[in-house]
C-alpha cells in the first residue's frame, strides 16, 4: 500500500507532468479556456492513462519488445475511442467544448511516456496507482490554469460570477494568446524560485526544461532532435557512414573532426 | 468556397499552432535557428499533405463503406505512423538529397499531435479528398511560416538582456503569444 501511496504523491506532487515535467503541452494551452474545460480534459486523460497502464502492465510479458510502440499506441488508441464515445453519449456539450482534443489524447507524450517508463517494467497494482497519480497531477494542472484564465478573461471560476462586476475582464486571456502568456508566468515564477531556492544553497540553478525536446516523450525520434549539436553529429555520422562504405577509409576518429571543423566554420 | 480563401483560411486565420494549438512541441523545441526551422517546416508540409491524402482516401473509401468511421483515431494513428517509417525508408534509398534535407525530421513528426489533429478536422468537416489534401498542405505551411518566424525572434532575443527568471521558456512562450495576438489580426481578411 505504501508503494501506490508513493505512486499518487509522486504524480501529483514531485513530478507533476504539467508543471514539473511540462508534458502534454498541446492540450493544456489549448482546453483551458475555463476551469470546466480543463477539469473534464484532465479526467478523460487520467481515465484514459489508468486503463492503457492497467493494459500494458497486464500484456508486459506478452508484447515482444520491438513492436511494443505500435502495440501500446494501439491500446491507448482504443481506450481513447471508448472514453470519446462515452463522453459524446452522457457530456455532449463538454465534448463538443474540446472537439479534436479528444481523439488528440492518443498523442499526448504523457500516456505514452508512462507506458515505456512505468506501466512496461511494474506489476498491474502499481501501474493502475502510477496513472492515477500522473493523471490527477495533469488534471490539478489544468484546471489551476483554467481557473487563472477563467478568473481574468471573463471574471468567473467555474461559471460562478467573482470579478465580473468589479472590473472589466480582459477578454484576451480567455482566447488564444492568453494561453501563452500565462504558461509563460506560471513557467517565470517557479523557475523564480529555483533560482532562489539555488541561491540560498550556493548550487547552480535548474533551469525550466520546456525547450529541449527530452521532456517531450517523443519515442519515435529517440532524441535525434534533442539539441542542435545532436542534429549535426547525426549529419556527420550520415556523411561518415556514406563515406566509409564508398572510400573505406581506415582513420574514423581524425576525419570525423576534420568534417565536424568543417561545418563550425560554414556556420 | 473560393480556393484562394479557403488556402488563407488554413494557413493564417486559423493557424494551426498559435490558433488550434496543434503541434506545440515542435514549434517550442526546433525553432532555435531559422535553418532548422526551415527543415521541420519543410518536413511537416511534406507528411501532412501526405497523410491528408492517405488518411482522406482510407476514410471515404474503407471506413465509410465498412461501417467503421468510429474506429478513424486508431486506423489513422497507425496508418501516420506506418508511413512515416516507409516515407522515410523509401527516401533514405531513393531519394538521398531530400532525405538529407528533410530525414532527422521524420521520426518527430509521427507523434506530432497537427498532423493527427488535421487529419481529424478534415473528415470532422466532412471536406471531399481534393479539399483534404489542400487543408493539409496549407495548414502546413501555415506551421511553416509560424515556426520560421518564432526562430527569426528566437534568434535575435539572444542578445538582448532578459530577466534571470524569464531567459529559456517563458520569454519564448511571450513572443509565441504576441506572435498569437498579430495572428489573430488576419480573421479580418475573410
Amino acid at each position: 500500500m505504501n508503494r501506490n501511496l508513493e505512486r499518487l504523491y509522486n504524480g501529483l506532487v514531485k513530478e507533476n507532468p504539467t508543471f514539473v515535467q511540462m508534458l502534454g503541452m498541446c492540450p493544456t494551452l489549448a482546453v483551458t479556456t475555463s476551469a470546466i474545460n480543463g477539469i473534464g480534459m484532465g479526467i478523460a486523460t487520467c481515465a484514459v492513462l489508468i486503463m492503457s497502464n492497467f493494459m500494458i502492465s497486464m500484456l508486459r510479458k506478452v508484447i515482444p519488445e520491438k513492436v511494443r510502440i505500435p502495440a501500446y499506441i494501439v491500446i491507448i488508441a482504443s481506450f481513447v475511442t471508448i472514453v470519446g464515445l462515452i463522453m459524446q453519449a452522457y457530456v455532449p456539450a463538454l465534448y463538443e467544448s474540446l472537439g479534436v482534443f479528444i481523439p488528440l489524447i492518443v498523442v499526448n507524450c504523457i500516456i505514452l511516456g508512462r507506458a515505456e517508463a512505468y506501466a512496461s517494467k511494474n506489476p498491474i497494482i502499481p501501474s493502475i496507482f502510477d496513472g492515477l497519480g500522473m493523471g490527477l497531477g495533469f488534471t490539478a494542472g489544468l484546471t489551476i490554469i483554467g481557473i487563472i484564465r477563467e478568473l481574468i478573461g471573463s471574471g468567473t471560476v467555474f461559471g460562478f460570477t467573482v470579478t465580473a462586476e468589479l472590473f472589466e475582464p480582459v477578454a484576451i486571456f480567455a482566447a488564444n494568446p492568453g494561453a501563452f502568456f500565462v504558461l509563460a508566468f506560471i513557467v517565470a515564477f517557479i523557475n523564480w524560485r529555483g533560482i532562489r531556492k539555488a541561491k540560498k544553497t550556493g548550487e547552480k540553478p535548474k533551469t525550466d526544461t520546456i525547450l529541449d525536446c527530452a521532456h517531450c516523450g517523443n519515442l519515435m525520434c529517440k532524441g535525434r532532435l534533442n539539441t542542435e549539436n545532436a542534429l549535426q553529429s547525426e549529419e556527420e555520422t550520415e556523411k561518415l557512414a556514406v563515406k566509409n562504405s564508398e572510400e573505406n577509409a581506415s582513420d574514423n576518429p581524425a576525419e570525423f573532426e576534420s568534417s565536424e571543423n568543417e561545418s563550425e566554420v560554414q556556420d | 468556397m473560393n480556393i484562394f480563401l479557403f488556402a488563407v483560411s488554413a494557413a493564417l486565420v486559423n493557424n494551426v499552432v498559435l490558433v488550434q494549438f496543434q503541434g506545440i512541441c515542435p514549434f517550442l523545441g526546433v525553432s532555435k535557428n531559422t535553418k532548422t526551422a526551415a527543415g521541420m517546416g519543410g518536413a511537416v508540409i511534406f507528411v501532412m499533405t501526405l497523410s491528408s491524402l492517405v488518411t482522406s482516401l482510407i476514410y471515404y473509401y474503407v471506413l465509410v463503406p465498412l461501417g467503421l468511421e468510429y474506429l478513424n483515431t486508431i486506423a489513422f494513428i497507425l496508418v501516420i505512423a506506418g508511413l512515416v517509417q516507409f516515407v522515410e525508408m523509401f527516401l533514405k534509398k531513393k531519394m538521398r538529397a531530400l532525405y538529407k534535407a528533410l530525414g532527422v525530421y521524420l521520426p518527430l513528426i509521427t507523434t506530432n499531435c497537427a498532423v493527427l489533429g488535421i487529419a481529424i478536422t478534415n473528415i470532422q468537416s466532412d471536406y471531399s479528398v481534393g479539399y483534404c489534401v489542400l487543408n493539409g498542405t496549407f495548414s502546413a505551411v501555415g506551421f511553416a511560416v509560424a515556426i520560421v518566424l518564432l526562430a527569426g525572434i528566437r534568434e535575435k532575443m539572444d542578445e538582448t538582456s532578459i530577466p534571470e527568471s524569464f531567459k529559456g521558456g517563458p520569454i519564448v512562450l511571450i513572443a509565441a503569444g504576441l506572435m498569437a495576438m498579430a495572428f489573430n489580426g488576419f480573421s479580418g481578411l475573410l
